[in-house]
C-alpha cells in the first residue's frame, strides 16, 4: 500500500460522493492477485477512504461489492478497532464502479486477504491524529493521551474529548508517516475476531436494503429478452403482433449480440427485447413473442454425450501437466493393489436469489447503470467499449446483490440494460425470468477424472495418476480454449495437499458450447471431489481407517512457499483434520444405516476439514449432520465467518444432492428451482463450525473454502453407510435422494 | 382496470390488469419493493405475503383475488413480526438479505398458528422459501426464539 494522505480537495471529496468537510483519509491499496478478468488500469490515486465528521460520524466508502459475504461490516469493523471508534458511528458509503478505488473485483475470496492491513492502518493512523490534536489541546505529550471508545482521554487527569470535537484541529496535523503507527495486539482487539452483528441487519428484516432489482426511475421502463435456446444462436425472423398486444406493452425489437472482443469482457447474447410498463407485462409480452432462430452450431450440444465423450478421453493419454513428479508406471508395475475410478460431476448454475438485472439510463454521451455488479469496474470498461462512451462519463452505481456466487461478475446483463436504454432513450429496467437465468447463464463446468492409484504393502500411497476434462473458462474469453488451463488446474488438482513421491496429471481436450464461467469454489468444487473420493477409496483398499490415512498422505510437517504471500503449511491442514476428527467424534458407534464420511481440502489458502453424517433410509440419503474446522489465519468477523461456513454447508449439499443442468440440442432442459433444486430447511442438517484460534496470521479465504469438501464428504460416509460407492454426482441421480 | 388495495392497513388506488400477478402489483404498481420476486412460479418464497392473515406466494395469484382483502407486507409490523425481527437481529441471520423478507413473512404465519412451533413444525412452514446462501439452521434457531420471547411477553 502506499502511504497514507489527507485528501482536502474540495472538487475531489464531491467526486467520491461525499459530504465535505472533516478529516479525509486516503490510501493507495493494489492488488497483484491474478484476476479472471483483466482489470483495467488505475491511474487515480488514493484509492482507499475513510472519513471523519464533527459529530463523530466515521463513514468508509465500501468499495467491495456486498452479496451476503458480510463484507461492509468486516472492512468497516478493521477500522473502527484500530480506531477505538464506537461502533455505533461508523457508516459505509457503497462506492461506485471506478479504477480510483483500486481493484473492486469481489471473488476470489479475496476483500479481506488484501485490505485488512490497509484498512487497520487508516484507522491507526486517524486516531494518532486525534490524539495529537488533544494532546496539543492540553499541552500533554501523546503519550500522555490515549483514544477510547471515540473519546481521547488525558490519562494524567481524567478528561475527554469527543472524536468529532476534535476533528477540526486533527485535520491540521501532518498525516503521521506509517512507521510511527502501532497497530494494536491480538490481545486488545474490540472488534476483530469478536462478533460483530451485520451493520444492514435493519434493512435486510425490513425490506429496505436496496437490491438492484428495487432501483426505481421515475419514468422507467421494464424489460425482458427471449434469448436464443442455444448458446449463440441468432434471431431469424419473429413476429412480434401477440406481444405488442399484451397490456402494458410498449415497444418490441430485436436485439443484436453484442460479441465481446477477444480476452475481455462478457458481451450480450442479444435477442428479442420487449419493453413495458411493468416487469410482469414485459414477461407476458415476451412469452407471447413467436420468434424464429438461427440455432448454430452449438445446436448439436448434448451434455450427456459430451460426458461419455470426456469420460472415453479420459481413459486414454492425455496431455502431461507441469507439476508432475516421480514415475507412475513404475509405481503402478511394482504395486499388487492398483485401484481405479471415474468420477462426474456435472455442469452447474449459480441460481442467485435475485436473478440478474440492471437499470440503466443512457443519456446521449453518458452513461448512468444501477446493477447488482460483483464487477462494477468490468461493467464500466465494457460499455465505454460497446457504446463508445469516455470512460469518465459512465457511473455504475453498485446496489445490494441478493446473492452472486460468481454471476454477477459477469456483466452481460448490464450491457443489455444500456442497448436497451439506447434504443428507447429513456430508463428502463431488464429483469431477466429465472428460467433465463437458468438457461443463458455462464455455467460451472462439468468435469470428468480418472484416477488410478497404487499402495504398497503397508497401505502406503505409491502412485497417483490423475486425468482431467475439464471445459475452460478461458473459452469465454478466447474462443478455441479446449483444455483447462493452467489456473484452473492450479486449484486443487496441480497443488493437491498429498506427499506424493510419484505424481502425474494428465489434461485431456472439453471443448465448449457453453458460457463457461466461474462459480462459488470454482475449480477446487471439481478437485476436492476427485481428490477425497479417491482418498477415501485408497483408504478402503489399504484397509485402513480414513483419518489416519489422511494424516499419513498428507505427511510429514512442511511449509511450501510457493508464489503467494500464503505459504502452504502440511501442519495446518492436519490440524483441522484432527479438530475435526475431535468435534465429531470420529469413530464413534453409529446408529444402524448411519455412516460418517471425511474430507479435507486447501482452497482460497485456507484449510478446511469435514465430517459428514449420512442415514440411509429404504436407500434414501439424509444428511444428519455436519462438522466443519476452518483455518483462515486471523478472523475478523467470528460470527460471520460461522455464517459463512454454514451457508457453504448448503450450498454444497445443493450441489452435491440436486445440482445438474443438462443440454439436449444445445438447449438447457432445466427451468426452474422445481427442476434444477435447492436444499430446503427440512433437508438442512445441524452444522457445527469450529474456527481455528489463528490470530497472528494472515487472514485468508472464507466465501468459498467450505464448499469444497461438502460433496465428497457426503459420498464418502454414504459408502461408510451403505458400502454403495457414488462416483457421479448429483446424488438425485442414483436416486438416493 | 382500477383497483383498490389495502395493504399494511394502507390503501393504494392502482391501475393493473386484473390477471397482473400481486407481486408485480405490489412492486412496481403500488412501489412497495420489499416482498422478492425469485422464481414466478411459487417455488421459492420469496415473494411470501399474508392475505387475511394466510400465507400466500404473491407471484401466484391474481391482484384482482386481493381486492377487499388486508394485505400484509414485510414494510408492515406485527406483535410477531417483531419478536421474529429481534430474534433475526440476535441471531445475525442474513447473509445476502434477498430471500429475508418473504423467510419473515412465513415465520409470521406460523407464529401466529402455533406457538410453540417444534423443529418439525418449522421444517414443515418453511420448507418453501429458499434460501440460497443456507442460512436455515439460523433461521429455525431464530423462529424458536421468537417463541420464546412471544410466549414470555404474553
Amino acid at each position: 500500500m502506499s502511504k497514507i494522505q489527507q485528501v482536502n480537495r474540495r472538487d475531489f471529496v464531491k467526486l467520491i460522493g461525499l459530504a465535505s468537510g472533516g478529516i479525509l483519509l486516503g490510501c493507495n491499496v493494489s492488488t497483484s492477485q491474478k484476476e479472471f478478468v483483466p482489470q483495467e488500469k488505475g491511474t487515480f490515486t488514493p484509492n482507499l477512504f475513510i472519513q471523519i465528521q464533527k459529530d463523530g460520524t466515521i463513514t468508509l466508502l465500501a468499495s467491495r461489492s456486498e452479496m451476503g459475504q458480510g463484507i461492509r461490516t468486516s472492512l468497516a469493523s478493521a477500522i473502527a478497532d484500530e480506531m477505538e471508534a464506537d461502533w455505533k458511528y461508523i457508516s459505509l458509503k457503497q462506492a461506485t464502479g471506478d479504477a480510483k478505488y483500486g481493484n473492486q473485483n469481489t471473488d476470489g475470496s479475496r476483500s479481506v486477504r488484501t485490505m485488512l492491513l490497509p484498512m487497520r492502518k487508516m484507522g491507526a493512523t486517524a486516531k494518532l491524529m486525534l490524539i495529537s490534536a488533544a494532546a496539543k489541546k492540553w499541552n500533554l505529550a501523546e503519550t500522555d493521551c490515549e483514544a477510547k471508545n471515540h473519546y481521547v482521554i488525558n490519562k494524567i487527569t481524567g478528561d475527554q474529548i469527543f472524536f468529532g470535537d476534535l476533528v477540526d484541529e486533527a485535520a491540521k496535523v501532518e498525516v503521521p508517516a506509517q512507521e510511527r503507527l502501532t497497530l494494536k495486539k491480538v490481545e486488545d482487539f474490540k472488534y476483530i475476531g469478536k462478533t460483530l452483528k451485520s451493520i444492514d441487519l435493519k434493512d435486510f428484516t425490513h425490506g429496505t436494503a436496496g437490491y438492484g432489482i428495487d432501483v426505481r426511475i421515475p419514468d422507467m421502463k421494464f424489460a425482458a429478452i427471449a434469448r436464443c435456446p442455444v448458446t449463440f444462436g441468432t434471431v431469424k425472423s419473429f413476429d412480434q403482433k401477440a406481444a405488442l398486444e399484451t397490456i402494458g406493452v410498449t415497444d418490441v425489437f430485436k436485439l443484436e449480440r453484442l460479441v465481446p472482443p477477444t480476452g475481455r469482457f462478457f458481451g450480450a447474447l442479444g435477442g428479442v427485447a420487449v419493453i413495458a410498463n411493468n416487469t410482469w407485462a414485459a414477461f407476458q409480452g415476451k412469452m407471447n413473442l413467436d420468434i424464429e432462430w438461427n440455432y448454430g452450431e452449438n445446436k448439436s450440444f448434448n451434455s450427456v454425450e459430451f460426458q461419455e465423450k470426456l469420460r472415453k478421453r479420459v481413459h486414454q493419454k492425455g496431455k502431461l501437466v507441469s507439476g508432475s513428479t516421480g514415475n507412475v508406471s513404475a509405481a503402478f508395475k511394482e504395486s499388487n493393489n492398483t485401484i481405479e475410478a471415474t468420477y462426474t460431476v456435472p455442469f452447474l448454475v449459480h441460481a442467485p436469489m435475485e436473478v440478474p438485472n440492471a437499470t440503466a439510463w443512457f443519456k446521449g454521451n453518458e452513461i448512468e447503470v444501477w446493477a447488482p455488479v460483483q464487477d462494477p469496474q468490468t461493467a464500466r470498461a465494457e460499455l465505454a467499449h460497446f457504446f463508445e462512451i469516455p470512460l469518465e462519463n459512465i457511473t455504475v452505481n453498485v446496489t445490494f446483490l441478493g446473492g452472486g456466487f460468481g454471476r454477477k461478475s459477469k456483466s452481460d446483463f448490464v450491457v443489455e440494460a444500456v442497448a436497451l436504454s439506447k434504443k428507447i432513450k429513456g430508463p428502463v429496467q431488464v429483469v431477466w425470468t429465472r428460467e433465463d437465468d437458468i438457461q443463458h447463464s455462464f455455467y460451472h463446468a462439468t468435469s470428468v477424472q480418472y484416477l488410478k492409484g497404487s499402495l504398497d504393502v503397508n497401505g502406503q500411497v505409491t502412485g497417483w495418476l490423475q486425468r482431467v476434462g475439464l471445459p475452460s473458462i478461458v473459452s469465454s474469453f478466447k474462443p478455441m480454449s479446449d483444455y483447462a488451463s493452467g489456473f484452473e488446474l492450479n486449484q486443487g488438482f496441480t497443488n493437491n495437499p498429498y506427499n506424493l513421491t510419484n505424481f502425474r496429471l494428465e489434461n485431456v481436450k472439453a471443448e465448449s458450447h457453453l458460457r463457461i464461467g466461474w462459480m462459488r469454489s470454482v475449480v477446487h468444487i471439481h478437485s476436492a471431489f476427485g481428490n477425497n473420493s479417491f482418498v477415501d477409496e485408497l483408504a478402503f483398499a489399504a484397509k485402513k481407517d480414513p483419518f489416519e490415512f489422511y494424516l499419513n498422505l498428507i505427511g510429514e510437517d512442511r511449509v511450501l512457499e510457493g508464489t503467494s504471500d500464503h505459504p502452504f503449511d502440511s501442519k495446518r491442514l492436519k490440524n483441522v483434520l484432527k479438530t475435526v476428527a475431535k468435534t465429531s467424534n470420529w469413530g464413534k458407534k453409529l446408529p444402524k444405516g448411519h455412516g460418517l464420511g471425511l474430507a479435507v481440502h486447501y482452497s482460497f489458502y485456507s484449510y478446511v476439514a469435514t465430517v459428514v453424517e449420512v442415514s440411509s433410509v429404504k436407500d434414501k440419503i439424509k444428511v444428519e449432520n455436519i462438522w466443519t474446522a476452518i483455518d483462515c489465519g486471523l478472523v475478523l468477523n467470528k460470527d460471520n465467518v460461522k455464517n459463512q461456513l454454514e451457508g457453504a454447508a448448503i450450498f454444497g449439499m445443493s450441489l452435491a444432492m440436486f445440482g445438474k443442468i443438462t443440454t439436449k440440442e444445445g438447449a438447457v432442459e432445466q427451468y426452474n428451482y422445481n427442476d434444477y433444486r435447492m436444499t430446503r430447511m427440512k433437508d438442512a442438517p445441524n452444522i457445527e463450525v469450529t474456527i481455528i484460534d489463528n490470530m497472528d496470521t494472515d487472514p485468508t479465504g472464507v466465501g468459498e473454502p467450505g464448499v469444497p469438501v461438502i460433496a465428497p464428504a457426503i459420498c464418502n460416509a454414504i459408502f461408510n453407510a451403505t458400502g454403495n460407492r457414488v462416483r457421479s454426482l448429483p446424488l438425485a441421480d442414483s436416486g438416493l435422494v | 382496470m382500477n383497483i383498490l388495495l389495502s395493504i399494511n392497513e394502507k390503501s393504494y388506488a392502482i391501475e393493473a390488469a386484473s390477471e397482473t400477478p400481486l407481486l408485480w402489483a405490489i412492486r412496481d404498481i403500488v412501489g412497495l419493493t420489499g416482498t422478492k420476486f425469485g422464481c414466478g412460479v411459487s417455488q421459492c418464497g420469496a415473494c411470501s405475503v399474508l392475505i387475511d392473515g394466510n400465507l400466500i406466494k404473491s407471484c401466484g395469484i391474481p391482484v384482482s383475488f386481493a381486492v377487499g382483502k388486508e394485505i400484509f407486507t414485510i414494510e408492515g409490523t406485527s406483535e410477531t413480526l417483531e419478536f421474529l425481527r429481534e430474534a433475526w437481529n440476535e441471531g445475525n441471520v442474513p447473509q445476502c438479505g434477498y430471500c429475508q423478507s418473504g423467510q419473515l413473512i412465513a415465520a409470521t404465519s406460523l407464529l401466529d398458528k402455533i406457538h410453540h412451533p417444534s423443529d418439525e413444525d418449522i421444517d414443515t412452514a418453511m420448507s418453501d422459501n429458499i434460501c440460497r446462501c443456507g442460512t436455515y439452521t439460523r433461521i429455525k434457531k431464530a423462529i424458536h426464539r421468537a417463541a420464546a420471547l412471544k410466549n414470555k411477553s404474553l
